[in-house]
């Protein structure tokens, strides 16, 4: 570690300005490249089949008149994957995942794959595999899943977690355990207890751009892809990993990403199009459809949670419980267990007992969305708080302040908290003017908390100074919210130049060390704590540069400004030196200016926020119009506000559209019914009010700058505070998401 | 110096939820670690965090544990 990390206070001159994107004017005139806009001499095209069924035995795949079909020139089935997995079950899964193997898992599952000529063709090719399937059991629902007489998804999972160590095979993969001190205990003490069960339905990303690459990969090993991603580094090593290369054989460019928020953290199709680049040694470009999109990629968790919380009449929480049961598709994964250690994290309790299970079905393998797993334990949480506080007659702000963990709490999933946020956010919530706004007839309001790790990781930088005094700075970590803009900020305020004079480029995987995805809302944070390093190694080469052309030791040259300096009344009469100045001489004192860091940039923070909105609900149609929305968050120091507060924006937008309308809808026969735009309707800008924002910059202590994360907390509180609204609004209390208008109309109904 | 642990760690401990090791980095603890609890290993490998003093590492082993620190070892996260 060459430079402290740790929080200066430092002054700024740059870092907190609202300068213009510097990717603006090409995507708004189209000239951005994404997945699909990357062309090659002679390229295929690549399409997938998928499995109709929920869950059948694949008995035989044959490609013969496929093959037969002028202008196929390669076809990939389960068997052109030899497993170079080395036993590792994770990796194995994704690549079962990517191409199914003697099963199909669930509706929209790889069976083959075409490489041809033009899309016709391959499209023709599709329909001439004759695939004879074996349809099976399944289950697509998680509280069914859990069942002893449910389809087993997997006869290999024994749940983990369990003591004795299960023998017999069960959908649910683990069961993780959290808190401290005695619930029993805690629960006698208290005056009142609410205990609740709650649903959320799976919903997709939602990302505009559809997965998308272009690959090559010739007879030596040697290949390159073309993706979008939110990591291409991460790319590349698993589709090595996956495809029995080496990794410095195979070069990823990240495109420009059109959307990811956790959903392009992993491989889906990529090696699909890297092995069918190998079989016909031609470019394949494979574009995945929107029913693809939805059927085939990584959308999050449906879930069923029971959340038992006790206070007494003075309002202190006495004890919480909770037990999260979440669907991760055909797949093991953590989501469950992220369920259980986020679910009471914004409290300070004394009993506390969280148990997740992560649950497999039929459906597609889940990935992360945005603060994984926090949404929905949340939605739970949050809900049985406000009634809490209507029992005890208590304001349901007022009531969480109480309650808030602070320095010095044990956190309900282990550590005790350093410095943390969310007391802050609650008081900036409680005066805020939306709070005193009165509400209309048919009108309610919510507030909730929400609450996400964050995390930083591998990273790698490099910055060039060119001979005119422009700098070049190339990252790794994918620009996926506007970090290329802030990390420019951080450059030019370490630098002492213009915002304009620096440029940010994504290296390819060929360019930088490896950097880590962005995920965790861990670009600016990570890249910018490494653009800081890197800087000042550029500053120390200039300082050099200086001391040698006025002839005096280095210690005696300081950088200020954007210019070296000589200190010292013997230095009077030399004059400074500019970047501009030291950069036009740099061929002839000793060649290029540049600086480079690697990190490993932990120590990025936990994060809070807290959310105030507005519902009107009619009561004849069950249809909710969110009037007013604001979004209060601790961003530590927000580097550009422009671009924290659009992520604040997006988290909430996104909440909304989970809260109100979206849902993967199941039929019968497990395959999904509603795969496209029209069916799962995502909120458009006609759907939302201007999102209000308030940034508390509450110094991280563990960044030079005191940088948190950003991106994902925002999407926490949404369900709940929607919930907590919609309830108030129409005197039902509301516990199924999507809260669409039939689940509103059914609830008033049967309260009545 | 304890190490914490919780969730699905806590099974490859035996069930023990605090388990004394020695080091001066978070590297040092868990290298202790594995020599008394031999399974931990695999979950090492699929990855883990340790919080120290509240603070979250999921990488840094060459991080120094200052004297009296609460140290717990979390499962590593995803994020989106």
């Amino acid at each position: 570690m060459p430079y402290e990390t740790d929080y200066t206070n430092q002054k700024f001159s740059v870092i907190g300005n609202r300068v213009n994107r510097p990717d603006g004017v090409d995507k708004v005139t189209g000239r951005a490249r994404y997945g699909a806009d990357a062309s090659a001499a002679g390229q295929l095209v690549g399409k997938i089949l998928r499995s109709p069924h929920a869950h059948a035995l694949i008995k035989k795949i044959d490609t013969s008149k496929a093959e037969k079909l002028p202008g196929v020139k390669a076809i990939v089935t389960g068997d052109d994957f030899p497993d170079f997995t080395g036993g590792n079950r994770s990796l194995m899964d994704t690549l079962e995942n990517c191409m199914a193997r003697g099963r199909a898992l669930y509706d929209g599952h790889a069976v083959a794959a075409v490489a041809a000529v033009d899309a016709q063709t391959a499209n023709e090719a599709l329909k001439l595999i004759k695939v004879t399937y074996k349809k099976l059991p399944h289950v697509t629902d998680v509280d069914e899943a859990m069942k002893p007489s449910a389809p087993v998804v997997h006869d290999w999972i024994r749940t983990a977690g369990i003591e004795p160590a299960p023998t017999t095979a069960s959908n649910i993969s683990q069961r993780n355990e959290f808190g401290h001190g005695d619930i029993d205990v805690g629960f006698a003490e208290a005056d009142v207890i609410i205990e609740k069960t709650f649903k959320t339905e799976q919903t997709h990303q939602g990302y505009i751009e559809p997965h998308a690459c272009l690959a090559t990969l010739g007879p030596d090993g040697s290949g390159e892809l073309w993706v979008t991603t939110q990591g291409h580094f991460t790319f590349r090593n698993m589709c090595a990993s996956l495809l029995g290369l080496d990794v410095a054989k195979l070069k990823v460019t990240s495109s420009e990403i059109g959307g990811g928020f956790g959903g392009k953290t992993h491989v889906w199709m990529e090696p699909v199009a890297l092995q069918l680049a190998r079989k016909s040694n031609r470019p394949v470009k494979l574009v995945m459809t929107r029913e693809e999109v939805f059927k085939a990629t990584g959308p999050t968790s449906s879930t069923s949670v029971d959340v038992k919380i006790g206070a007494k009449k003075n309002g202190r929480i006495t004890a919480a419980s909770a037990e999260l049961r979440y669907q991760s598709g055909a797949f093991p994964g953590m989501w469950g267990m992220l369920g259980a250690m986020t679910s009471f994290a914004c409290y300070d309790l004394k009993h506390v007992k969280s148990v997740g299970y992560d649950v497999l079905c039929n459906r597609p393998k889940v990935a992360a969305y945005r603060a994984p797993s926090a949404p929905m334990a949340a939605f739970g949480v949050e809900s049985v708080i406000d009634l809490l506080a209507a029992e005890l007659k208590m304001d349901p702000v007022e009531f969480r302040i109480k309650n808030a963990a602070k320095k010095g709490t044990r956190a309900s999933y282990g550590p005790i908290y350093g410095p943390i946020g969310i007391g802050p956010t609650l008081e900036a919530v409680k005066n805020h003017p939306h709070m005193k706004k009165r509400l209309g007839k048919n009108q309610g309001r919510g507030v909730a908390c929400g609450f996400w790790f964050n995390f930083g990781g591998q990273t790698c930088t490099d910055l060039n100074i060119g001979i005119d005094g422009s700098v070049n700075l190339t990252v790794g970590t994918v620009d996926v919210g506007g970090s290329r803009a802030s990390l420019a900020l951080i450059a030019a305020e370490e630098l002492g130049v213009d915002y304009d004079q620096v440029r940010v480029t994504i290296g390819d995987t060929s360019s930088l060390g490896h950097n880590d995805t962005t995920e965790g809302s861990r670009g600016t944070f990570s890249s910018g704590m490494a653009t800081i390093f890197a800087a000042r190694n550029a500053i120390d080469v200039m300082k050099q540069r200086a001391a040698d052309t006025w002839g005096i030791p280095v210690e005696q040259v300081v950088w200020e400004e954007g210019v070296a300096r000589a200190k010292g009344r013997q230095n009077s009469n030399l004059p400074p030196l500019s970047l501009k100045e030291i950069a036009a001489k740099s061929p002839r004192t000793g060649g290029p200016i540049a600086g480079h860091n690697e990190v490993v940039a932990d120590g990025a923070g936990v994060s809070f926020a807290s959310h105030i909105c507005d519902v009107e609900v009619d009561p004849e149609t069950g249809s909710t119009r969110v009037i007013r929305y604001t979004v209060v968050q601790d961003a530590g120091k927000a580097i550009h506000p422009d671009y924290v507060e659009g992520q604040f924006q997006g988290g909430a937008a996104q909440g909304i559209g989970w809260a109100l309308n979206e849902e993967y809808i199941y039929g019968e026969d497990g395959t999904l019914q509603n795969a496209g735009f029209l069916d799962y309707r995502i909120p458009v800008c006609s759907d939302l009010p201007f999102i209000d924002t308030e940034i508390l910059e509450i110094p991280n202590p563990n960044h030079p700058y005191g940088v948190r994360g950003v991106g994902e907390t925002s999407i926490v509180p949404p369900l709940a505070a929607i919930g907590n609204a919609v309830s108030n609004a129409v005197g039902v209390r509301m516990t199924h998401v999507p809260m669409s208008p039939p689940r509103i109309l059914k609830a008033i109904e049967d309260a009545q | 110096m304890h190490i914490r642990l919780s969730g699905i760690l806590c099974q490859a401990t035996g069930g023990a939820s605090t388990v004394e090791v020695s080091g001066a980095t978070i590297g040092d603890i868990l290298t202790s670690l594995v020599q008394k609890h031999p399974a931990i290993q695999e979950h090492l490998d699929d990855g883990v965090a340790v919080a120290v003093n509240g603070e979250i590492y999921r990488d840094r082993r060459d991080q120094v544990i200052p004297e009296g620190s609460e140290v717990f070892l979390l499962p590593r996260i995803e994020g989106g």
